[in-house]
């Protein structure tokens, strides 16, 4: 029996040793990791080469790039840039998506609430404790709100989409940016957590008079009743793709160092006002250049050819002009030893 | 009421008390494994095991998963079963009673409730960060990290069991103390051992968080030990929260199949190992 | 994960043994695994030493006493989730145990064997089961049928004294401490009740077939004579329970609600230093941050040491 076990240990050695053909890899954000998935598998197709990335969480990613376990790390969360300088990283922008309030209220559906930035900090703050408060009350004329004790749902392990949720509460309202703050985990004043998006839509699925925020992916496959926000021009636009993808096209990345941007509350009638865009870290100087050629040659492929397949998964493509100031930057941040390791082939 | 009467009263309460905490444990099984099989049977397909795991929307299985989880664990049971009957056995025939004895099955009690992501994170200083890569190899250790105490436990206690007259027949006939219990006594203790190396597998086959840090994970098949390796507890954890129908499946497929694996070794182990002291 | 039971070569030339050499090679063998293990454990737990020194040096004792847990303020006090530890280990456990023991004293001695060689299988078979699968299963199918059939019928209920309210008190969603521990108790069942069964079937038959010779019940065999001839093993079974509980992570994470205060009822929502860990780990840019939560793992070795050695001490007193 031993023997066999030994035996079985050695096949499995031998097995191990095969080379592997996947040579490049990236962890990060959960946030992207389904378009860059899809990308991968046709990229690896059309090409031949692999590109690994797994979901760990953007901090890990962050971490992961900093001890050069990996090619390339993933964030949500945009470095700013004295600490992009202070690791000697450079960071850019891949894809946009948008990050949407979704409510549990018998007898109220999808898109028929309409709150302000500053309600949904004093709800998200339990400030306004019941969904027939007169201040929401007077914000949806016509709408029977009914007397439910408002339950606050939300996540409860550290992600990008609370950086972006708490940075837009912070915004729009002095007393949450003092007291709670934004943060890709907060001291949440009320309520309860759920992890991932998928905990905080199966809570709010159980919970009569919850609250939560997910990604505009999960509120769409799971046909939840989204909030409408008020967005910088009054206006209450619909959470769909278009609306995302209007919050990301007046954005001023050009004067944007380090590509430190975020995507809340853009102007424009049509902009909703919840929207990031997620990055990918890589190292000015690479030690390896053939891997950081690989890296770049692979989001050069994605940003040309990458389009439908983002948009097939709910997230929203950088405008062109904005990839092609991406590439010029490349040649002009990413070297090793003092050559660009992308020319634009 | 007389004592007898009372006595057997006492008694078929404690029978019915102890059917039902069985019934209990098959009920949870059972409603557990019900909803494996509700929202997994139906994704089973040749798929599965032909083909790597996609990207939400192409088709697509968990051959690299499930090579990725078979390797490691492989590794890791090795390490465990080697490290943990020889510990147990030193803490049951020789230095058990010794204070670096206490100290050693003190300790490896400690190590039972590590959570299993602290292992990861220790592997992670230890395999990764040094060599600035994930690999199988640090997956498969950290497994083995995970199910070495429980090994060393199970050994211990059921070595500790086996009555001292086999070891002084063996002994009486000259041989050597050492050769009594390999020829003996782990002979003696043998389901006790597997039971042991079983609770071990079936610890480490649906651990998630200690393969991140370690195995990272692999989207693409990969059987190099040096390089990131998938495995079906990653693959579950990440499709399973998704958005996708398609990957949430994929996901229940693959908890179906991490059961069916522990279930047909158990099976299997259990056709294999000399049950013959059994009552 | 072929079965442990290992064929020795058994050359008749050999029946003395490997001789002197053999021997002690065999020992040291032993003794150098028994090491190993000290020393996996020992690198953990000055790993997360180290790691958590800074959150220890910046927040002392407050870290232990305080439930102020604040990533924005950088703020950090782990009162919380190590109550939260506490609660959930020692409920499953209390839930486990006789659970545990009522399904090995069955399959042992009241079940035909070949019915209890199939059910045995099947209570195993719930180790194999991924903690994620636990988890969602505690999310998508136990929290709702928990909310609705137990937590809302005691909320509406004007006949219960107030302070039962008040111990059932909480948001009915089914995330709470409590589930969390019945999810934690069908985890670790079926590690106890395995190693229990095989100790039961150690105890040689000639002791039970005395006591029942004797004229006692299976009732009195099993409380009088076999129980205590396992005691020690049954230790054993309790440290496996409770360390199984005390790391738990992943399926609690899922159900247990998620706040780092104290909980003040069964039903409300808290947290456990590994859930705590698992929850935020993975995001913890800051230095600080990512200081704290090893120092929190750290904690969480402190208190299984503290556990254990009660346990430990507990144990020599019953010696008589």
């Amino acid at each position: 029996m031993f023997k066999t076990f030994v035996v079985a240990a050695g096949i499995a050695g031998l097995l191990a040793s095969a080379a592997s053909a996947v040579d490049i890899s990236g962890a990060g954000a959960t946030f992207p990791a389904p378009v860059y998935s899809k990308w991968a598998e046709t990229y690896k197709a059309t090409t031949g080469t692999g590109l690994n990335y797994q979901a760990i969480g953007s901090g890990g990613g962050i971490k992961q790039i900093k001890a050069k376990t990996v090619d390339f790390g993933a964030s949500d969360k945009p470095l700013k840039p004295e600490d992009l300088a202070a690791a000697g990283l450079y960071q850019f922008p891949t894809v946009v998506g948008g990050i949407v309030p979704v409510v549990n209220i018998p007898g109220i559906t999808a898109g028929e609430i309409k709150l302000t930035g500053p309600m949904l900090a004093a709800i998200f703050y339990g400030q306004i404790t019941k969904w027939d408060d007169p201040v929401i009350v007077k914000n949806n004329p016509g709408v029977k709100l009914p007397s439910l004790p408002i339950t606050v749902v939300h996540r409860s392990d550290g992600s990008g989409t609370t950086f972006g949720f708490t940075s837009y509460l912070s915004m729009k309202s002095a007393g949450w940016a003092s007291k709670v703050g934004a943060s890709d985990s907060v001291n949440w004043p009320t309520g309860l957590g759920g992890k991932g998006n998928d905990g905080v839509a199966a809570f709010v699925k159980q919970t009569p008079g919850s609250i939560g925020y997910v990604e505009y992916a999960y509120a769409k496959q799971n046909h939840a009743a989204y909030v409408l926000v008020q967005n910088k021009n009054n206006k209450y636009p619909q959470p769909v793709a278009a609306s995302f993808g209007a919050a990301a096209a007046g954005a001023k990345w050009a004067q944007a160092p380090g590509n430190y941007l975020l995507l809340l509350d853009q102007p424009g009638a049509n902009s909703w006002p919840i929207t990031s865009a997620t990055f990918i870290l890589v190292y000015k100087n690479q030690d390896n250049a053939a891997a950081g050629n690989q890296v770049l040659k692979f989001f050069d492929w994605a940003y040309k050819n990458g389009d439908p397949a983002a948009a097939s998964l709910d997230y929203v493509p950088l405008p062109l002009s904005v990839k092609n100031l991406i590439r010029k930057q490349w040649i002009a941040n990413v070297t090793s030893g003092g050559k660009p390791v992308y020319t634009g082939q | 009421m007389d004592r007898a009467l009372r006595r057997k009263i006492t008694n078929s309460v404690f029978v019915g008390l102890c059917g039902f905490a069985t019934l209990v444990a098959l009920a949870a099984l059972v409603l557990i494994l019900w909803s494996l099989v509700i929202k997994g049977v139906g994704g089973l397909d040749f798929k599965i095991f032909t083909m790597d795991q996609p990207a939400p929307g192409s088709p697509g299985g968990l051959r690299n998963a499930i090579v990725g989880s078979i390797v490691m664990c492989l590794i890791g049971m090795v390490f465990a079963v080697v490290i943990g009957i020889l510990a147990g056995t030193w803490l049951a025939e020789y230095g058990g009673k010794t204070r670096y004895g206490q100290v050693v099955r003190f300790m490896n009690d400690v190590l039972l409730s590590a959570p299993s992501i602290l292992v990861g994170l220790f592997v992670y200083e230890l395999l990764v960060k040094p060599f600035h890569g994930f690999s199988g190899l640090a997956g498969g250790v950290a497994l083995a990290m995970l199910a070495v105490p429980i090994v060393t436990r199970t050994t211990e206690d059921m070595l500790t069991l086996q009555p001292n007259t086999l070891r002084e027949a063996g002994m009486a006939l000259g041989a050597g103390r050492g050769f009594v219990i390999r020829s003996i006594i782990w002979k003696a203790a043998g389901a006790g051992l597997f039971t042991g190396g079983l609770l071990g597998f079936a610890r480490i086959s649906g651990e998630t968080a200690p393969l991140l840090f370690t195995a990272l994970g692999n989207q693409f098949f990969n059987a190099n030990i040096t390089k990131p390796m998938a495995s079906l507890p990653t693959t579950i954890f990440q499709f399973a929260l998704s958005a996708y129908d398609d990957w949430q499946r994929l996901a229940w497929v693959g908890a179906l199949l991490i059961a069916v694996a522990v279930l047909a070794v158990n099976t299997i182990g259990r056709l294999v190992a000399r049950e013959s002291h059994r009552p | 994960m072929t079965a442990t039971t290992m064929d020795i070569d058994t050359d008749p030339r050999d029946a003395r043994g490997q001789g002197a050499l053999g021997e002690t090679i065999f020992r040291w063998l032993c003794l150098g695994a028994a090491t190993l293990l000290l020393a996996a454990l020992a690198g953990v737990v000055i790993s997360l030493a180290i790691g958590g020194w800074p959150a220890f040096r910046q927040f002392g004792l407050g870290f232990l006493t305080s439930t102020d847990w604040n990533p924005v303020t950088e703020v950090y006090g782990a009162a919380g989730p190590i109550v939260g530890t506490i609660v959930t280990s020692i409920l499953s456990l209390v839930i486990a145990l006789p659970l545990a023991l009522g399904v090995s004293v069955f399959l042992v001695e009241f079940c035909p064997r070949n019915i209890a060689k199939p059910i045995a299988v099947a209570v195993e078979l719930l180790a194999g089961i991924p903690s994620i699968v636990y988890g969602m299963w505690g999310l998508f199918v136990l929290a709702p049928w928990f909310a609705l059939h137990v937590q809302l019928p005691i909320m509406t209920s004007t006949s219960l004294p107030g302070w039962v309210q008040a111990v059932f008190a909480g948001i009915p969603n089914g995330a709470n401490i409590f589930t969390a521990s019945l999810i934690l108790a069908i985890m670790i069942l079926p590690y106890m009740a395995a190693v229990f069964r095989e100790l039961l079937l150690t105890i040689p038959s000639q002791v039970r077939e005395a006591a029942y010779g004797l004229g006692s019940t299976s009732f009195e065999v099993i409380r009088k004579v076999m129980l205590p001839y396992v005691k020690r093993g049954t230790v054993g079974v309790i440290m496996l329970g409770l360390g199984r509980a005390l790391g738990e992570t992943m399926a609690v994470t899922f159900i247990i609600g998620n706040s780092h205060g104290f909980p003040h009822s069964l039903f409300d929502s808290g947290s456990t230093i590994a859930s705590t860990i698992a929850n935020e780990f993975a995001e913890a840019t800051s230095d600080m941050h990512t200081s704290a939560l090893i120092a929190l793992g750290f904690v969480l070795f402190v208190l299984t040491f503290a556990v254990l050695a009660v346990a430990r001490l507990l144990l020599a007193s019953e010696k008589h």
